[in-house]
Order: C-alpha cells, then sequence, then structure tokens
C-alpha cells in the first residue's frame, strides 16, 4: 500500500488518544460500590424491600436492552415482550423437567436467542416504523402460540416448580441477588459492547445507515448481534420475573405494556447513555412507588412526564447531568490530545 | 495494464427513466478520472452503483479482476473502493475522530493504536486534525465536505469515488480541496471525480468522461471533452460559439 507508506507524518508516539470521559477511576469504583452495597442490603433490611427493588432491577435490565437495541442501534422495537414471555416460560419450562429454576434463567437466555434467530429474518425486512409495529405483531403472535400450548398451562398460565424445598428468605435473598445481577450484567454487556470496534459501528449504523455501509461496517451484521443480545437480556428478565413471582401469565408477560416502560424509562433517563436506563429506571420506579395510591391518575402522570421529557429533554436527566457536570460513569467515546 | 475498475454493458433504469444505458467504462490502476454531464446523466447513479448502494438490472462490476456486481457495500469498501457522497452524511453524534476511525477499524480493519494512528494521519492531510473531538453534527459545509474525503480515506481504499466534493464551496475552499485531492493522486491512489466546478476538475484529472442519458458521449483528454460540440451543447447548454468561449475561459 503506496498510500500507507506516504502517510508517517505521525510518529506512533504523539497520537494520544483517551476513552472520553473525566475521571476513568471515579467511573470504575462509583458502580462496584453500588454493587458491593446492594449486595448487602439482604441482611441489612426487611425482605419487603428486596422484593420490591427485585422489580426494579428487573426495570434496569429491561431499559439497558431497548437502549442498546434503540438508542445505539437505531432499532426502535416495541416488541421485546416476546422475549421477556419467551424467556419467563424457558425457566417454567425447563423447571419441570427437573433443573434449577436460578439456572434456568441461563437457559432462558439462551432459549430467547434461538427464537430471535428466525425472528430477525422476517423483523429486519422491515424498517422504521414498520420495525417497530412489526416486532409488536410478532410478540403477539408468540403470545398467541404459547397460550395454545396445554403443557405450558394454556390461556391461565402455570406456577413455577422447584423453588417449594427453598427457606422464603432465602429464596427471596437468592432472587434478589439473581436479579442485582441481571441488572450488573446488563450494563456491563452495554459498556463493553460499546466501548469496542463494534460499538462504534452500531452508533455510525444508527447515525446513518447509507454511510456506514460505505465506512466498510457490514450493516446487516451489527444490527443482528444488537438485536441478539438484546433477546438474551429480555430473556433472562423474563427469568427473573418468573422466579420472582413464583408463577407466569400469558398476559401478563407478553404485555405491550413492557414494552411502553422501556421506552418510558429510556426517554426520561436519556437515550443513547448507558446511565440513561439506569437513572431512568430509577425516576420511574420511585413515580411508580409513590403514585400507586392514584389509581388511573398514575397513568395520566407518566404519560404527561414522557411527553414533557421527550418534547424539552431530549437528551433525557443523564443528558442534563452530563452537560452540566461532563461526568460520564461509562465512557464509550474518545478523546484525542490535541 | 489491467484496469482496477471495469465496468461493462451497465444498465439501469427506475421506470421509464434510464439512468444507465449498456454503459461501459474502465478505470486503470492510479488513474484520475473526471465525470462531467448535465443533470440526470446518471453520474451518481453510477457511483452508487459502483459502491453497492444501488444494483444494475444488466452488466457487471469488476473490481481488481473479481466480479462485484453482486456484492454488499461493506465489502466493496473492504475490496478497496472509497466513497464521498454528494449530500454529506456525517455520523452525526459521533466526533469527526470517530467517524474517521469506524472506517479504519472497519474499512481499512485495523485495531487499537494503528487504527488511531491512520485516523490522525488523515485528519491532519484534510485539515481536520484541530477539529478531531468535534461531535460531526456540529462541522459547517466545508468541513463536512473535508470530512466525507476522509472518511473515505480511512478505509485504506485504492480508489475514491468523489462526487461533487467541491460543490457549495467558495474558491479558496475549492482551491484547498484540490490540493489535498492531487496530493492523495500523485501517492497512487485511483480516483474518480464528479465534479460541477470543472476547473477543479481540469487541475486534477488526467482523463475525462461525458455521460449523458446514462450513457458516455465523450471519453478523453479534459480539453478535448471539454472542447467536443456535444459535450458543449449537452453540459454547459450553450451553442458552439457560446461553449467554446466557456470552455476557453474555464481551462485558463
Amino acid at each position: 500500500m503506496s498510500l500507507s507508506a506516504a502517510l508517517t507524518s505521525r510518529a506512533a508516539a504523539a497520537v494520544d488518544v483517551r476513552r472520553a470521559g473525566r475521571s476513568a477511576t471515579v467511573s470504575a469504583l462509583m458502580p462496584l460500590a453500588a454493587v458491593v452495597v446492594l449486595a448487602a442490603l439482604p441482611f441489612l433490611v426487611y425482605a419487603g424491600v428486596t422484593d420490591t427493588l427485585v422489580n426494579l432491577f428487573v426495570l434496569i435490565a429491561l431499559a439497558s436492552m431497548w437502549n442498546l437495541l434503540a438508542g445505539f442501534g437505531g432499532l426502535v422495537s416495541v416488541g421485546q415482550q416476546a422475549y421477556i414471555g419467551i424467556g419467563a416460560y424457558s425457566v417454567i419450562a425447563f423447571a419441570g423437567q427437573g433443573v434449577q429454576p436460578y439456572l434456568a434463567i441461563l437457559l432462558a437466555a439462551l432459549t430467547s436467542v434461538i427464537f430471535a434467530v428466525p425472528t430477525s429474518w422476517l423483523a429486519f425486512r422491515l424498517r422504521g416504523d414498520y420495525f417497530a409495529v412489526g416486532t409488536w405483531v410478532i410478540a403477539e403472535v408468540y403470545r398467541l402460540v404459547v397460550v395454545r400450548v396445554d403443557s405450558l398451562g394454556g390461556a391461565s398460565g402455570k406456577g413455577l416448580t422447584g423453588l417449594a424445598g427453598i427457606d422464603q428468605t432465602l429464596r427471596g435473598a437468592l432472587t434478589y441477588w439473581v436479579a442485582l445481577g441481571l441488572a450488573f450484567a446488563s450494563i456491563a454487556t452495554c459498556y463493553l459492547l460499546l466501548r469496542g470496534r463494534l460499538g462504534l459501528s452500531l452508533m455510525a449504523v444508527r447515525d446513518e445507515e447509507t454511510a456506514a455501509g460505505s465506512a466498510g461496517i457490514d450493516v446487516r451484521r451489527a444490527k443482528y448481534l444488537v438485536y441478539l443480545v438484546a433477546a438474551a437480556g429480555c430473556g433472562a428478565a423474563g427469568g427473573v420475573i418468573t422466579v420472582s413471582s413464583l408463577s407466569v401469565n400469558p398476559d401478563a408477560v407478553f404485555s405491550v405494556q413492557w414494552s411502553a416502560y422501556m421506552i418510558f424509562i429510556v426517554v426520561i433517563g436519556g437515550i443513547g447513555f448507558i446511565e440513561g436506563p439506569l437513572l431512568g429506571a430509577v425516576v420511574f420506579f420511585a413515580l411508580q412507588q409513590f403514585l400507586a395510591d392514584y389509581g388511573s391518575w398514575y397513568l395520566v402522570l407518566l404519560g404527561a412526564i414522557g411527553m414533557a421529557a421527550a418534547l424539552w429533554l431530549p437528551g433525557g436527566l443523564w443528558g442534563v447531568m452530563r452537560d452540566r457536570t461532563g461526568l460520564s460513569l461509562f465512557p464509550v467515546g474518545y478523546h484525542v490530545r490535541l | 495494464m489491467a484496469p482496477l475498475l471495469h465496468l461493462e454493458n451497465i444498465t439501469k433504469s427506475f421506470g421509464r427513466v434510464t439512468v444507465a444505458k449498456d454503459m461501459t467504462l474502465s478505470v486503470a490502476p492510479g488513474e484520475a478520472l473526471g465525470i462531467v454531464g448535465p443533470n440526470g446523466a446518471g453520474k451518481s447513479s453510477l457511483f452508487a452503483m459502483i459502491s453497492g448502494d444501488l444494483r444494475p438490472d444488466r452488466g457487471t462490476i469488476r473490481f481488481d479482476g473479481r466480479d462485484i456486481t453482486g456484492a454488499a457495500p461493506h465489502a466493496r469498501t473492504r475490496a478497496g473502493i472509497g466513497r464521498t457522497y454528494q449530500v454529506p452524511r456525517p455520523f452525526e453524534h459521533l466526533t469527526v475522530f470517530e467517524n474517521v476511525l469506524v472506517c479504519g477499524h472497519q474499512g481499512a480493519r485495523l485495531k487499537g493504536r494503528a487504527a488511531w494512528q491512520r485516523t490522525m494521519e488523515v485528519l491532519d492531510r484534510t485539515g481536520l486534525a484541530p477539529l478531531a473531538n468535534t461531535p460531526a453534527g456540529r462541522l459547517g459545509l466545508l468541513q463536512r465536505k473535508r470530512l466525507e474525503v476522509a472518511r473515505a480515506m480511512g478505509t485504506g481504499p485504492r480508489l475514491v469515488l468523489l462526487d461533487e466534493v467541491a460543490g457549495g464551496l467558495t474558491e479558496p475552499e475549492v482551491l484547498e480541496l484540490v490540493t489535498v485531492v492531487r496530493q492523495l493522486h500523485t501517492e497512487g491512489l485511483g480516483i474518480v471525480w464528479i465534479e460541477h466546478v470543472v476547473h477543479a476538475l481540469v487541475k486534477t484529472v488526467g482523463r475525462m468522461v461525458c455521460l449523458a442519458g446514462g450513457d458516455v458521449v465523450a471519453d478523453g483528454d479534459p480539453v478535448e471533452v471539454l472542447a467536443d460540440p456535444k459535450v458543449r451543447e449537452l453540459y454547459l447548454g450553450a451553442g458552439p460559439e457560446a461553449g467554446a468561449g466557456t470552455a476557453a475561459e474555464v481551462l485558463q
């Protein structure tokens, strides 16, 4: 390559590139410290608190996966409940075969990936709005198929077997730790994926798909990978929902409401930031707790907040925070020292 | 010498509009080819077919001897075809550095420090180095045009397709850009350049092709092509006398 040979004006040492972000040590330590404190909670607080927090961790995981899909991959899906449902039912099915339910959560993630492969062939033929609606329709199809399988309990769902022998307190703590692990793994996966070369490709595809192809990016492969990862994450979350509720109901696990939650959380937290779903899930969770007694006003208020965030906070709460402080817990960009 | 790029009997139409009519065209390794023609002549469609954004109805496209007619855009980039877009298409949320880096990763298949280094070299060459950390969405038109060239360079091409990179720029900006492109060419890079700013082309290319109605109407020395009565009538949109004057002005 004559051109590379000619392009030698810059010595290797002269290129000083850092991963963008103000304080790398703080970034690494803060999430780890948070995980350690949270992991100790079952020894410190009442079971009611940790049981409630399981829901928060599930929401963090789900929203992180949706953010990965939509905020980084440009794949606006309204059908991730398909994988929540497949994951939830996988745990029921594997536990029925004698697999330890907590271990079955890993298999649930795998099952979701297996279903995501043929689903993607169908869904990826659609783009933009059609992709969004198409994924929702596919999720409904999965629900309709599942309620016709009698061995899975049909339309009324099925209870989880295999956890009966475990002491209730221990079971609560185990479920809590598994849910915490899920949330941590979801964020860590997003971070590691986006920091790498695939992450940069994904963001390029999101910004300009045609130009991404000309940049040498295998656009289809990048989308495909991120779709499978999101399916695995949502499948595992579905599994955690099952071990937490000890039963599965098709209308609940395949509900489009999950997508509404994910979108709301990511929009108010900040789409396209790894921190966004984390912050958004905490805010959403707090709203849920405070407004639980207000009936339908709760939904009206959530809707109003979501719309306000979409209109006036395009970067969400984290976008505002980052602009004010320059803080980045999970830096994925590059910064050149000039 | 075997051609680097060879298009044979390319035909493409959208309904009743034909953008390529049994077109045959070759580019030798290291050659700089200018393409002119009136609006709708099929210039941008030609690039889209070479880069893989558009598939011809008939005909074959060969690059370096390999048939790439059905290859995906990213495969062509990796094979050595870089391109720019007439209307810049930056990755708006990525910085200038990241815009070029992703091309180094995916187009040139470079990793780690080698990719960073190449990216900075390209940014130095295109004058974008001081803007390395600027989000591409905040760039002005000249910088966006430069970024198009930088990204094409970042993929490690043997042939670059430049689609009106000088359009919309001021005279000094055009001259700066011409300097960059000429330098790349003198280093052995093949160039195919579509441009309405004809004087920028004449300064750079060794051969010129005029397209009209999806076919080649003139092909050869830039001065001779511009003096061709058919070209003057088609492209310069004037009679033979007026055309001669315009061509002469252009060549000054």
